[in-house]
């Protein structure tokens, strides 16, 4: 009989490899970054372009241009762009965030030469028809009015207000805001902005020599930059400990979103600070999850983040609760966060989140698209691989001493803004 | 293609390996043939009560979590109407670590009563944070029991009320386990930078130990043929008034299934599906449409969701709606666009082969139900449909006879 009570032996993470893109650039000068790896015969191209020009009284102006660049082009409908990229099973996602707008292509390799000449013509000639733009306004804002029916919607709009002001980081979006958009502001914001000048590709999956040559062909020839832009500049208005409620008296519960602006990737503590994050907040094993949810069992989840954007990090602990818990939780987090501040992590605990993290680092390189996610991180944050390796010796290496004086160095529950949506 | 061997212990566990080394990972996923549609109707919710509890420790190990993340591993999962599925990721030379704390939990829980009372608490306020406090969160609580009037599918796997998991007791948790929680009613696919060979000796080492139970019959009430249209309004506090109509169509054993699954694509996949192009771009009387596959192993659900643009009637919307259907029904879907929607499963296949979890969660249901091969025969199984046989298809779903309309009207 096996004794079951003994777990067996294991291994700690020793090696974690990570798959290096190289670097070319294309003949009009665009940066190309190429993960050339794994089996299927499939290829997904990344266009990046980072947002300019924020103007506060047009905050629509970058994800509109962005959610419209597919909706047709001088020679394309938008009906005729759709069609020619789903027959050959393809797939095209503009995506919208705070510091980049993207297009994403997804293709089998065999399909290369029937679609990238659509995706050429989207980067390069798209004419924003008004008719798109009325669909676009009319859905969204029926959209929008649905979403603020949602307690974890508005609380963090208020919290990310709260933070970043009327940044792009923290503006409110209004329905009146969709009202403002016109064509010429996309168009405007087009030229602008999906500049070669402007754009990195990323090309993950099989990607040879001669889809090297392919993609040079389409969009590293007959596109060049002609027009200046102004990269968005930041202010913020840093409100401290501010407590913003807003009641929903019929809630069965209460969104919380609690925080503050924090430090970017680039900065030394950061790797130490998803450490403790994680501790807290960063996996189902947490302090939070354990106490919050597994003892108490007042949510269904809770958790924490370190997010680093271009411009400005910030730390949060997100949940929703029933409304009659509510305040009960807010005293437990409080409890949790004091505790790191006080008294140091037990070295079991601090073992298990090392390898933990360790493990869940290299579960997160499964494939190609991956490898790409993981330098597109660093790239956009101005690093290197040699934050990676830095990152995993942190995690390797860190003590509890110099977790509780990270704690004390960054975290003050006084300091953070409070968000609550629903009944306190 | 997704290769894969196949052995079984003496105490019925099927084990499946899917060996993958161009990872350092393993997964192993364990699939209990047991789900919302096992359940009494008066104690519904109960499956997925049960998979919360199968993470409050069991006979042997007092914390299935900790052990597992401590040899950098994660695990989830999840329920649905037909099955229970648990997965493990972790690095593939720490693999013994899943088989022991799999075997375990399948040999016996500890059924604790801070398990189970926490747990109660916790699935209540998933309960209200998906269903309850969402607008259109209750959309399936009332939409299922009018297109089922028999078959269990006419609750969600939440359950049908808040009472029904309040009232769960630790006795009806033991009889569950008894129950469904055997290994001849289990599924385990193991995967990753794994050999057969070392899979066959730990499966021995750690499971064949667990005894057989007795195997669950299932035998379900059929849902009786529907004959005649049915309707509910509903009115509620949401911004805008919305509309869904569901269809009963074949179970995902059936050829039926991917004829409706390709109709599902033409109607609403992506910005030149006919819904879309048709009612939110050309006509502008949607802001919102959808088709959607309830995907079961019985007889499941083609849902039409749609919220209509202000100033349009839900009357109007809704025969808006039906001229879309009805088309399908009497004009041959043209081959382009039948082989659009075809080249799009068949690139989503090659793209779905990326992701060893996915890899091994697929083995899993299509051994349950039946084969395991059958993944690797999907593809095919899409691309022989014929526009003559879409056109069939569409007439048999998309009668009023076959429909259930829930009107959710808006209050403002």
């Amino acid at each position: 009989m096996i004794n079951r009570t003994i777990a067996p032996e294991f291994r700690s993470i020793e090696e974690i490899s990570l798959l290096q893109p190289t670097h070319r650039l294309l003949d009009n000068g665009i940066k190309l970054y190429v993960v050339d790896a794994g089996e299927q015969e499939l290829v997904r191209l990344e266009f990046i372009f980072n947002n300019v020009n924020w103007d506060v009284s047009r905050p629509l102006q970058a994800y509109a241009t962005n959610a419209l660049i597919i909706d047709g082009t001088s020679t394309l409908s938008s009906y005729q762009i759709s069609e020619s990229i789903d027959s050959y099973g393809a797939f095209i996602q503009p995506e919208y965030s705070f510091d980049y707008s993207s297009l994403t292509l997804y293709t089998l390799s065999k399909h290369l030469d029937n679609v990238l000449p659509v995706v050429r013509e989207v980067l390069t000639d798209a004419i924003f028809p008004q008719e798109e733009l009325d669909t676009l306004i009319r859905t969204q804002k029926q959209k929008l009015t649905v979403s603020l029916e949602k307690n974890d919607v508005i609380t963090r709009r208020v919290f990310n207000h709260s933070l970043f002001g009327d940044s792009i980081y923290g503006y409110s979006i209004e329905a009146e805001d969709y009202d403002r958009i016109d064509r010429d502001q996309l168009l405007d914001y087009y030229k602008k902005a999906y500049q070669p000048e402007n754009c990195v590709i990323i090309a993950s999956g099989k990607v040879d020599e001669l889809t090297i040559s392919k993609i040079n062909r389409q969009f590293g020839t007959g596109w060049s930059t002609s027009i200046e832009f102004q990269k968005n500049v930041f202010s913020f208005p840093q409100t401290k400990g501010g407590v913003f409620f807003t009641e929903k008296p019929d809630s069965l519960q209460s969104a919380i979103r609690i925080g503050q602006i924090s430090v970017v990737r680039s900065h030394p503590d950061f790797p130490a600070l998803q450490f403790l994050n994680t501790v807290l907040g960063g996996y189902f094993g947490s302090r939070l999850m354990a106490n919050i949810r597994e003892d108490k069992g007042y949510t269904y989840g809770i958790g924490s983040a370190q997010v680093s954007l271009q411009n400005a990090g910030y730390f949060l602990i997100a949940s929703e609760v029933g409304s009659d818990v509510c305040s009960s939780t807010l005293t437990e987090i409080e409890k949790e966060i004091s505790l790191l501040k006080t008294t140091l992590i037990p070295q079991e605990e601090l073992e298990l989140v090392r390898n933990y993290m360790l493990g869940s680092f290299l579960g997160s390189l499964e494939n190609a698209f991956s490898h790409a996610e993981k330098f597109k991180s660093i790239f956009l944050s101005n690093l290197d691989y040699d934050y990676y390796s830095r990152y995993i010796q942190v995690i390797k290496s860190i003590s509890s001493d110099e977790l509780l004086q990270l704690a004390n160095k960054y975290w003050n529950f006084d300091g953070f803004n409070k968000v609550i949506t629903g009944k306190k | 293609m997704v290769k894969f061997d196949r052995f079984t212990l003496d105490n019925g566990l099927t084990v499946l390996v899917h060996e993958d080394p161009t990872t350092p990972m393993a997964v192993v996923n364990i699939l209990y043939d047991v789900g919302a549609r096992d359940e009494n109707p008066s104690q519904t919710g109960f499956a997925h009560l049960f998979e919360h509890l199968m993470f409050g420790g069991s006979v042997n190990i007092p914390s299935y979590d900790e052990p597992l993340q401590r040899v950098g591993g994660e695990n989830n999962a999840f329920t649905s109407n037909d099955i229970t599925n648990y997965y493990v990721t972790l690095p593939a030379v720490n693999l013994e670590t899943a088989f022991w704390l799999e075997s375990d939990r399948m040999l016996s829980l500890a059924f604790s009563e801070k398990s189970l009372e926490v747990q109660r608490n916790v699935v209540c306020e998933e309960f209200k944070q998906r269903y309850l406090n969402q607008p259109y969160g209750d959309v399936m609580l009332m939409l299922r029991p009018l297109a089922y009037t028999k078959h269990p599918y006419m609750w969600p796997t939440i359950g049908k009320e808040l009472s029904h998991i309040e009232n769960a007791n630790i006795d009806d948790v033991k009889a569950f386990f008894k129950k469904h929680y055997n290994p001849n009613n289990a599924i385990m696919v193991v995967g990753g930078a794994v050999k057969t060979e070392e899979v066959k000796r730990l499966a021995e080492k750690w499971f064949s130990d667990i005894p057989s139970g007795d195997k669950y019959h299932r035998d379900l009430p059929q849902e009786p043929i529907q004959t005649s249209a049915r309707r509910i309004t509903h009115h509620s506090d949401v911004p805008v008034s919305a509309i869904y109509i569901a269809f009963h169509v074949p179970s995902k054993n059936d050829q039926g299934y991917y004829e409706a699954d390709l109709i599902g694509d033409i109607l609403s996949r992506g910005n030149s599906s006919r819904l879309y192009s048709n009612l939110i771009k050309d006509k502008k009387m949607f802001t919102d449409i959808n088709a959607s596959l309830t995907g079961s192993s019985d007889p499941g659900l083609l849902i039409i969701d749609g919220k209509p643009s202000d100033g349009v009637s839900m009357e109007d919307a809704e025969a808006a709606i039906w001229d879309v259907l009805n088309q399908l029904c009497s004009e041959h879907v043209p081959e382009v666009e039948l082989s659009k929607v075809k080249n799009k499963i068949e690139s989503t296949m090659v793209f779905a082969e990326m992701s060893l979890l996915d890899k091994a969660m697929n083995l899993a249901y299509f051994e349950v139900l039946g084969d395991a091969d059958a993944l690797n025969k999907e593809t095919d199984r899409y691309l022989k449909v014929t526009a003559e046989d879409i056109r069939v298809r569409a007439q048999s779903i998309f009668r009023k006879e076959n429909s259930s309309t829930l009107l959710y009207l808006s209050n403002s």
